[in-house]
């Protein structure tokens, strides 16, 4: 019980998390949503709602299905060869499984960040940010680009570090800075949600610190949310948390979710406690 | 007594460390001694009948010194051009369909059928040409010659885009899709940019391979002594003049064939650095 009150220590003390009444534009309601690769099933009967405004994290251990349940959110599992979904996922009411659903146009409003950097190598640290806009939007000005570049760059915190080698390769930032000009690729689009599919996992602590305090800058913007195996992470960063788990065939459920705090302070499944206190994954 | 033991076999394991390493440098040296001793040797009797008139001037008749291969070199680069006009959007379609787009029974026979192409012999090519297009269509020319071309470099190109195209890791491919990007845009302008070099030095491989096609040639473009720029006669190619030259009976002649050979390697050598030079360039740029 004091691993838990540890980390409970660790949840940012600030207003209570309930999300505000009324503001439910971009919110995600998840409605008995299963996931398969191939013959293999790995989500059963996912139903949760996510927030704007909030960070919502999943957490879980390795094979538990959270990156497969953040990849449905934006129609990007069944990109993977063999997989498909069942169920609906609605966005501001619309279900995006829908058969008059078009999945790019789907992931131009829901940004996604992935595990590991992925900036474009051919593309300067200037052409990544603006990717998404060049690849699929109405040509703009230079002028305009320019607005956007120094805007999207300065919202995750790297302007500073790179405005002076914006015609450089983006991968000749390090790491971190690769994983915030993923960012602001992301959110140079301005879409209305981010996934951010354990976005610090590749980096050093440092950096951690900065993707995490960038969440917390981003959230007022943005319906965030992340899947992480760090606890402390999901701690910190998120009000609301989501566990899922593994039964013995390999597929994923949603154990429980509800305020960070709770779930990490008095979680009401047994399996919650064992995992969060470490003795289970 | 373990001591001497464990000793000895430290002794034991760095002699046969030793000993591999020497055989192994032995046979590399060897394999590629074989290249020099062929390069040498073509450069030892080649380079003597080099001079202007050899690449400005066509063959003269026995007997009359002088002439050059100016026609065979035209006719190589003509067909070879018309060839890999052919050939590319081909090889690299094929390639991009199998790896990018590809799903099932279909994409696994054309996979299938790519890989049977690429082993045919080239005769057989030239035979299939020659049956479908020189006997029904146009006769002995060089836009069959450049047909026969082309259908040795699909495969070859097709095969090496493949392999190419699965080394992008599909992280680039997800995070462009996740841009909102349609699949044929990740493809143009995500995946082929990133892989160029090697696209570019794949479709080198199959023209320095095409270029040095005889067999093929033979049947179908047929070889010509005198200038030709038109795709519909027969055309001359520099293997095929190089062939001529080998199998007459005139010590001349020889000579000719070492020198058209030594030009060959050299056009090849130059375009294969060439590319490689921009593509090492163009990698530099980019990170």
């Amino acid at each position: 019980m004091s691993l838990i009150r540890s980390l409970a220590d660790v949840v940012r003390d600030r207003e209570p998390a309930a999300p505000v009444e009324g503001n439910q534009k971009n919110a995600i309601s998840i409605r008995s949503l299963n996931a398969y690769y191939g013959s293999h099933q790995a989500l059963e009967d996912i139903n949760f709602d996510i927030h704007p405004g909030v960070v919502t994290a999943i957490i879980g251990p390795s094979g538990c299905g959270k990156s497969t349940m953040i990849r449905c959110i934006n129609r990007m599992h069944e990109v993977v060869k063999g997989a498909r979904v069942e169920g609906s996922v609605l966005v501001d009411g619309e279900d995006i499984y829908g058969a008059d659903a078009n999945p790019t146009r789907i992931r131009r409003k829901i940004g996604m960040v992935f595990q590991k950097p992925n900036p474009f190598p051919t593309r300067s640290v200037y052409e990544n940010v603006i990717a998404g806009l060049r690849l699929n939007m109405p040509r703009k000005s230079k002028a305009d680009y320019d607005e956007i570049v120094e805007k999207a760059l300065r919202s995750v915190a790297l302007w500073d570090e790179v405005k002076d080698k914006l015609g450089a390769s983006g991968m000749a930032l390090s790491g971190g800075q690769q994983q915030r000009l993923c960012i602001a690729r992301a959110i140079a689009i301005e879409p209305e949600i981010l996934l951010l599919d354990e976005p610090a996992s590749a980096l050093d602590p440092t950096a951690t610190m900065k993707i995490e305090d960038l969440l917390f800058e981003l959230k007022s913007r943005y319906t965030i949310v992340l899947v992480t195996h760090n606890m402390q992470q999901a701690a910190r960063a998120s009000e609301i948390t989501a566990f899922f788990l593994a039964d013995e065939r390999h597929v994923g459920h949603m154990i429980e979710h509800g305020p960070t705090r709770q779930m990490f302070m008095s979680p009401s499944d047994p399996r919650t406690e064992d995992y969060i206190s470490g003795r289970l994954g | 007594m373990p001591r001497v033991n464990e000793q000895g076999r430290f002794l034991r394991r760095r002699a046969a460390g030793l000993a591999s390493e020497i055989i192994a440098a032995l046979l590399a040296a060897l394999s590629v001694a074989v290249l020099f001793l062929i390069v040498g040797h073509i450069i030892v009797n080649g380079l003597g009948s080099l001079n202007a008139d050899f690449f400005t001037k066509i063959p003269k008749p026995y007997g009359e010194s002088g002439g050059g291969i100016a026609q065979a070199i035209m006719g190589t680069v003509i067909m070879l051009i018309v060839a890999a006009a052919i050939a590319i959007p081909f090889g690299v379609g094929t390639a991009i369909y199998i790896v990018e787009f590809g799903r099932g029974r279909f994409a696994d026979t054309v996979r299938f059928a790519v890989e049977l192409l690429a082993e045919l012999p080239s005769i057989v090519v030239g035979v299939f040409v020659w049956a479908l297009v020189v006997r029904n269509l146009t006769g002995y020319s060089g836009i069959a010659g450049s047909l026969a071309l082309a259908v040795i470099m699909i495969p070859i190109i097709a095969r090496s885009v493949e392999e190419i195209l699965r080394l992008v890791p599909d992280s680039l491919r997800e995070g462009a899709l996740a841009l909102g990007s349609p699949k044929w845009k990740v493809v143009i302008f995500v995946v082929i940019p990133t892989v160029l070099p090697g696209i570019l030095t794949g479709i080198m491989l199959a023209l320095a391979r095409a270029a040095g096609e005889t067999a093929p040639l033979l049947l179908t473009a047929l070889g010509n002594s005198f200038f030709n720029y038109d795709l519909r006669k027969p055309m001359a190619a520099m293997p095929l003049q190089i062939y001529t030259y080998a199998v007459s009976p005139y010590d001349d002649w020889h000579n000719k064939a070492w020198a058209s050979t030594l030009v060959l390697i050299a056009i090849v050598g130059i375009l294969s650095g060439a590319v490689k030079f921009a593509t090492r360039r163009w990698k530099h740029e980019s990170h």
